[in-house]
């Protein structure tokens, strides 16, 4: 067995059943291996950077570890931003990169790059193989990093020369042993006491929950506290379909771009209960301003998010779903929030019924969103873009129990479509969506050949406002001279090039036909492109 | 306010790498860093002197932790360091072998910093190959902690590199 063959043995030991890439020379031994293993899928991109987004959307639908491979040099630059993208969202990954002989590294010699050191800062650990009887071990360790804890990209660069060598023997690994590498799983006892206290002493507390909650699995966990002790929460832009949007102690997303009850809610708590999230800057604007006036208790797996942006009175480190199960096991006296929550409730009422502007010849994002979400399956995946289409999502898309994937971290244009490609290979039959605008969509529509290579029904529906919506946005405002460099000029007619993939379209630009577009558009067997004409001047403050 | 903090890290190529990386990318400042294997040859330890306050230290101490490669990070209490290469070690000491540790401390130059009933902690800087002498002749009073900095050089005389 070679070193490819071990490579793909451990993939197969690991439950791989799927993987992402792009093959290139340097791989080329990997993906000889991979061919001989029926058991593993594998879907060719048309960049390497979806090879990473595609794994990334796999990865948070099945809770799996998502594996993308591609070759050296350029294969692997072009993963960087799929890497960095599921770093920031701390997105399970195991990325593997092919590389030039072990003997030519740091010659610069065809199609060589450093990646182990270009992706340091966005791995959360990263391997060269020097020898292909540590491959077993290393692609042992690379899930157990890549899961555990708080998740992130691991990355295995292998040389050409150690995928051709011989093992002497191959033998899978039963357990991981790394000393350096112990995350906390239970929270403190004494620090589970003083969060029952803090909560017992506070008049108007609420949860704000984040990512960390879905990449625990902690969802029930969550909504169990919450609702038996009657606490009102906001999300962050991670956290979005934690709660449906209707629940009576849903208050909507807080943040720079945010729903106006959620940050009202925040502002006039006294008792700040972050679950999973980590107070970065377009989610809490002024976090010295928030921690003195309330007291901040602050539950993550990540030590390091405690007191980076915000100090908080009481840290509580550990798994979150291990954390809310010792929560639950407590007796908890909690404040009458009667008040509490028919203030908020009022203001959520507010935002939720209010009308949005119509302009003639147009739709308007959050008209077309706040529709949409109500005809969805009650367990639809919404993969949403970057930009005004993502912020209209995240404040006007209702959720159900489904799930709302977008890059909170990163922002990357060009998520969404390989990210449903992701979610599809990984539950073929879930209704999925994708969101997006006619400047990300341009980043993007070369995986419609994913799309219809695999045949996914996957609707899309594409925001056309000919111009990079929110850069526009910020261009009308000081100190900026009006908008520049951000038109769309010279975009292709997008319904031919979806006919091109053998996609239908349907367009949309009177809000009178609406709801019958939209049946139309989800009733569609297979793929289909809703193409949506908005106003360039429409600001997702309208 | 100067702060040193110690990190033991695994023995393995590019790991300084990640550390120093970790400094540039957070934006936090090294004063200095030296790098030296420790009594067990599969750990280094890497003494950071870093210039700031308590939550940026606490801070690069979390985010240290966050690296795999890293086994423990801790913040020492100041301590000065001069030229040439400086070993810290920290020695079982009792009635009976204090006075053969004293004999080779008056040998080699070194001097005792702190002493209680059961260690002692004695100090050398001197030449690589004499703090290697030193640290295998302490070897059999038993070691309980090591710490050197690794080397660092001045040109004599007045001219400059």
């Amino acid at each position: 067995m070679n070193g490819a063959q071990a490579l793909i043995e451990s993939l197969r030991r690991e439950n791989v059943t799927h993987m992402f890439g792009y093959a290139g020379a340097t791989i080329c031994p990997a993906v000889d291996a991979l061919a001989a293993v029926p058991e593993i899928g594998y879907t060719l991109v048309r960049t390497e950077q979806n090879a990473g987004h595609m794994a990334s959307g796999y990865a948070r639908v099945s809770g799996k570890v998502g594996v993308c491979m591609v070759t050296s040099g350029p294969g692997a630059t072009n993963l960087l931003t799929g890497i960095a993208t599921a770093y920031m969202d701390s997105i399970p990954m195991v990325a593997i990169t092919g590389q030039v002989p072990s003997n030519l590294l740091g010659r610069d010699i065809f199609q060589e790059v450093d990646i182990t050191g270009a992706a340091a800062p966005f791995t959360k650990h990263s391997y060269l193989v020097k020898d292909a009887n540590d491959i077993p071990r290393i692609v042992k360790e690379s899930f157990h990093i890549a899961s555990t804890g708080r998740p992130g990209p691991v990355l295995i660069d292998i040389p050409i020369d150690v995928q051709e060598q011989e093992l002497k023997a191959f033998e899978y690994p039963e357990e991981v042993r790394i000393r350096g590498y112990r995350p906390s799983v239970k929270g403190n006892d004494l620090q589970i006491k003083r969060v029952v206290k803090a909560i017992a002493e506070a008049k108007q507390p609420l949860i704000c929950a984040g990512g960390g909650v879905w990449l625990a699995d902690a969802r029930e966990e969550l909504r169990t506290l919450i609702e038996r002790y009657d606490i009102p929460m906001v999300k962050t832009m991670m956290g979005i379909s934690l709660m449906p949007s209707d629940h009576p102690l849903n208050m909507g997303m807080i943040g720079a771009h945010g729903n106006r009850c959620a940050n009202k809610a925040l502002v006039k708590s006294d008792l700040l209960i972050m679950v999973g999230c980590r107070a970065a800057d377009r989610t809490i604007l002024s976090p010295d301003e928030i921690q003195r006036r309330m007291s901040i208790v602050h539950i993550d797996v990540d030590p390091a998010e405690i007191g980076k942006n915000m100090q908080a009175a009481v840290p509580l480190v550990g798994n979150i779903k291990v954390i809310l199960n010792q929560l639950l096991a407590q007796e908890l006296s909690v404040p009458d929030t009667t008040e509490w929550k028919a203030m908020l409730r009022e203001l959520r009422h507010e935002e939720v019924t209010r009308v949005f502007p119509r302009r003639d010849g147009s739709v308007f994002p959050g008209t077309v969103l706040r529709e949409l979400g109500r005809k969805l399956d009650d367990d639809a995946v919404v993969c949403v873009d970057v930009g005004q289409n993502q912020i209209f999502a995240c404040k006007y898309l209702p959720q159900k129990n489904g799930r709302f994937l977008t890059t909170g971290g990163l922002g990357t244009m060009g998520y969404s479509l390989p990210a449903a490609v992701g979610v599809k290979t990984a539950l073929p039959d879930r209704q999925t969506i994708v969101v997006c605008g006619d400047g990300s969509f341009q980043m993007e529509m070369n995986e419609l050949a994913a799309v219809r290579c695999a045949g996914h029904d996957i609707k899309i529906v594409l925001f056309r406002n000919r111009t990079l919506g929110l850069v526009h946005q910020i261009q009308t405002q000081e100190p900026y001279h009006g908008p520049f460099g951000v038109s769309l000029d010279g975009s292709p007619d997008f319904a031919a090039i979806a006919a091109a993939y053998g996609i239908p379209t349907l367009t949309l630009s009177d809000e009178g036909r609406l709801s019958g577009t939209l049946d139309e558009f989800l009733q569609t067997p297979g793929p289909c492109l809703l193409l949506c004409e908005v106003d360039p001047d429409v600001k997702t403050t309208d | 306010m100067k702060q040193t903090i110690s990190v033991l890290v695994e023995n393995r190529a590019g790991v300084l790498n990640r550390i120093t990386g970790l400094f540039s990318r957070r934006a936090f400042n090294i004063e200095s860093l030296a790098v030296g294997v420790t009594d067990d040859p599969t750990v280094s330890r890497i003494t950071i002197i870093v210039d700031s306050g308590n939550s940026v230290v606490e801070q690069v101490e979390k985010q240290l932790n966050k690296l795999i490669e890293v086994i423990k990070v801790r913040t020492l209490n100041e301590h000065s360091l001069i030229g040439r290469e400086l070993i810290l070690i920290k020695v079982n000491a009792n009635n009976k072998t204090r006075q053969d540790i004293m004999t080779i401390c008056n040998i080699c130059g070194a001097k005792v910093d702190d002493i209680t009933p059961t260690s002692m902690t004695l100090e050398l800087s001197a030449t690589k190959e004499k703090v290697d002498t030193f640290e295998s002749l302490m070897r059999p009073f038993s070691i309980l902690e090591v710490v050197r900095t690794g080397v660092i050089a001045i040109q004599k005389g007045s001219g400059k590199i």
